[in-house]
């Protein structure tokens, strides 16, 4: 046993820099640390997530959606689904908050070089795939053919507008939209993202799929991938579960002997065939 | 080291009385029909003789307690800036359990592994565990719901304890197993029985003779795995559960929390407390998605991190002691014994069956 373990429960405090309203339902909060030290030695992969504090409410799980490669600030996009979500939405730049980051593995993003990669994303989903994507497409060369699929329910549902836009004029990246309801003005496409997914018809020869999304999309888009030829291995998805310490101690984020707070949120379908079906 | 020594049963009172200017001393006493670990004091007694309804998990894992508290100042020329400070509350202060039963001891145990293990440590936890002494109470007789036998332990074993008290005929034989233990019987209230630790030895021989043969528990998270995906068994086996969650209050190895905060104005704190995966709150996540969402998925939770998922992660250990606290106070009779043996026949004979 040892003496002083460092206080895990314990937040940083931070200071949002930016808030920008993505969609009506989804901020993005841009934050540094208080203390120029933590921030300069702060060192994070992508896929990793933190818990979000407003002292006073309580604290949410948030992957940080910046990548590593870029570290001017920590960023954050929360969609307002409650208590806690609804009390960060009121924050503005120059506000406090707590984080407790960076919390649990990361996308294998080692393992996947020289293979082609396709990332579907649906909703908020998209936040975990941005962290890995921007990585990918600052280290470029390493990947393969990038394919991203990203589905919202309406156009104006759609996260991270401003990055859309560039993605689809780079050539170096294919990028489609889905939505589940159109508008007279949307160019792309509409539909469920597994059906569209069938749709483009990856293939999977030499491909890892990244998928994020709620649990529903992902049970879609899972089958979709395997009718596609997907094994298991090739299929990288990141969970959500309810975290309350996201150290592995409290119990609450449990399938099995995984813990997601620790052991995940990042997970091959090949590992959560090995757990009990409590996605 | 093993020094023994004889406390008369008149003299623990007062033993206790001189241990609680050092030590917050909770100890087996009653509490209306019930039997409870409490703070000490000699007005309640000390019960001996009955396994208390609750374990003594709280000396280590209080059912709530402050992390930290914040102060919120905001500047008082516009533009206002908000500055919060955070100020960590670690306990302080030596805690002494008296009276625990060999199964409370090795449940402090369960507990180590998760909370002061190899990854993350909580600072809460290993402060008040390292400022924790054990002094066990072996036991003299097996209640109908114990079995402590099945699952890895015995109503002597004195692992996790710091003392073990033996009963005789007119006291206890007390002998220290750590450097802490040693400490404690330094107290002059003590008469020297280096002799009497034959005695004890024999005592706790013929309690073990009368523990039953009976099939163990152990080995068998394999089995339960093959369980996993039958939801009709958990089903079965869960039907007259309420998700009260006392069963899981009551177990000296259970150690879910909660982590909540409280405000009152400017400032506040962040505390944690007890809970317990038997709710149906306990995964239910914004999203209004809940991955345990019947009764069965909850009972396979709680009898699959017991008796398989536990005991895979920390070298075959099972995080169930086998108190019976669970059994004995559950409002429908609930038999964690009969649901795990279930279990095992139904492993059996579908292993069986695949080797037809
Ligand atoms: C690894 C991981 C990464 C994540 N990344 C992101 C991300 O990048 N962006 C993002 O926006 N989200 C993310 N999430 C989800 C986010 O953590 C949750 O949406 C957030 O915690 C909800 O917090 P809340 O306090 O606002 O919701 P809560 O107030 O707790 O609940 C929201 C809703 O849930 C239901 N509910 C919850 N508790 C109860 C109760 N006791 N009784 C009845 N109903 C209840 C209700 O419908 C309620 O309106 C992530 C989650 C995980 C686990
Ligand atoms: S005490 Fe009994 S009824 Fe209550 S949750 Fe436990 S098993 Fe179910
Ligand atoms: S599960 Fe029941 S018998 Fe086992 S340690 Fe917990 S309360 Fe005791
Ligand atoms: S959030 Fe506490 S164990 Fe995972």
């Amino acid at each position: 046993m040892t003496n002083n373990p460092p206080n895990v429960y314990l937040p940083d405090m931070a200071t949002i820099v930016e808030v920008v309203q993505e969609t009506p339902a989804i901020k993005t909060f841009r934050v540094v640390l208080n203390s120029e030290e933590r921030m300069r030695a702060f060192h994070f992969e992508p896929g990793q997530v933190g818990q979000l504090s407003v002292l006073g409410v309580g604290e949410s799980t948030f992957v940080i959606n910046s990548p590593p490669t870029r570290k001017e600030f920590l960023q954050f996009s929360v969609m307002k689904v409650g208590e806690l979500t609804g009390h960060l939405h009121k924050l503005k730049a120059g506000d406090q908050i707590g984080v407790r980051a960076p919390l649990g593995n990361h996308f294998p993003y080692a393992s996947m070089k020289g293979k082609n990669i396709v990332f579907i994303g649906g909703g908020i989903g998209m936040a975990p795939l941005r962290t890995l994507l921007l990585f990918m497409l600052d280290n470029r060369a390493d990947y393969g053919d990038i394919t991203l699929l990203y589905g919202a329910r309406s156009p104006r549902d759609m996260a991270f507008g401003y990055e859309v836009e560039e993605w689809l004029q780079r050539n170096d990246m294919r990028t489609v939209l889905t939505v589940d309801n159109g508008t007279p003005e949307w160019q792309h496409k509409v539909g469920l993202i597994p059906n569209v997914l069938k749709e483009i018809n990856p293939g999977p020869e030499n491909t890892v799929a990244v998928t994020c999304g709620p649990p529903i999309m992902i049970k879609f888009t899972v089958q979709a991938l395997q009718e596609l030829g997907f094994d298991d291995e090739q299929v990288v998805t990141t969970l959500e579960k309810r975290m309350k310490c996201g150290v592995g101690i409290c119990g609450r984020c449990n399938i099995g002997t995984s813990y997601v707070c620790k052991d995940g949120p990042v997970y091959t379908l090949a590992q959560l065939k090995q757990l009990p079906a409590e996605m | 080291m093993t020094t023994a020594r004889f406390l008369k049963a008149r003299d623990i009172a007062p033993w206790l009385e001189e241990l609680s200017t050092a030590y917050t001393v909770l100890a087996p006493a009653r509490h209306g029909d019930t039997v409870v670990f409490r703070d000490f004091n000699p007005a309640n007694g000390i019960d001996m003789e009955h396994l208390s309804a609750t374990p003594a998990k709280k000396a280590l894992l209080p059912p709530c307690e402050t992390l930290f508290e914040y102060k919120t100042t905001k500047t008082e020329e516009p533009p206002y800036k908000t500055a919060i400070e955070l100020h960590p509350t670690l306990p302080e202060g030596k805690v002494l359990v008296f009276g625990a039963r060999p199964c409370d001891a090795r449940a402090m145990q369960i507990f180590d592994r998760v909370y002061d293990g190899n990854q993350a440590r909580d600072p809460y936890y290993t402060a008040r565990r390292n400022n924790a002494t054990i002094v066990t109470l072996a036991c003299d007789h097996q209640e109908e719901t114990c079995f402590c036998d099945r699952v890895g332990g015995s109503p002597v074993d004195a692992t996790g304890s710091d003392v073990l008290l033996t009963p005789l005929k007119a006291g206890y034989v007390a002998e220290a197993l750590t450097d802490k233990g040693e400490t404690l019987l330094n107290s002059t209230t003590f008469m020297k029985a280096d002799g009497l630790k034959q005695e004890a030895l024999n005592a706790r021989h013929k309690m073990l003779e009368q523990v039953p043969d009976r099939s163990s528990f152990l080995d068998m998270e394999r089995n339960l795995l093959s369980l996993f995906s039958d939801l009709g068994f958990w089903d079965k086996t869960a039907q007259a559960c309420l998700s009260c969650g006392a069963c899981t209050y009551l177990c000296p190895t259970c150690y879910c929390f909660n982590i909540t905060d409280e405000s009152h104005g400017d400032s506040g704190k962040r505390i944690r407390t007890w809970d317990n995966c038997m709710s149906s709150q306990f995964t239910l996540e914004g999203s209004g998605h809940n991955p345990r969402p019947t009764k069965a998925h909850r009972m396979r939770n709680r009898i699959g991190h017991k008796f398989s998922y536990y005991p895979q992660l920390h070298d075959k250990t099972l995080a169930c002691v086998g108190c019976g606290r669970c059994i004995s106070n559950c409002p429908v009779s609930f038999d964690i014994r009969n649901a795990v043996a279930c279990a095992i026949q139904q492993a059996d004979a579908a292993r069986e069956h695949a080797h037809d």
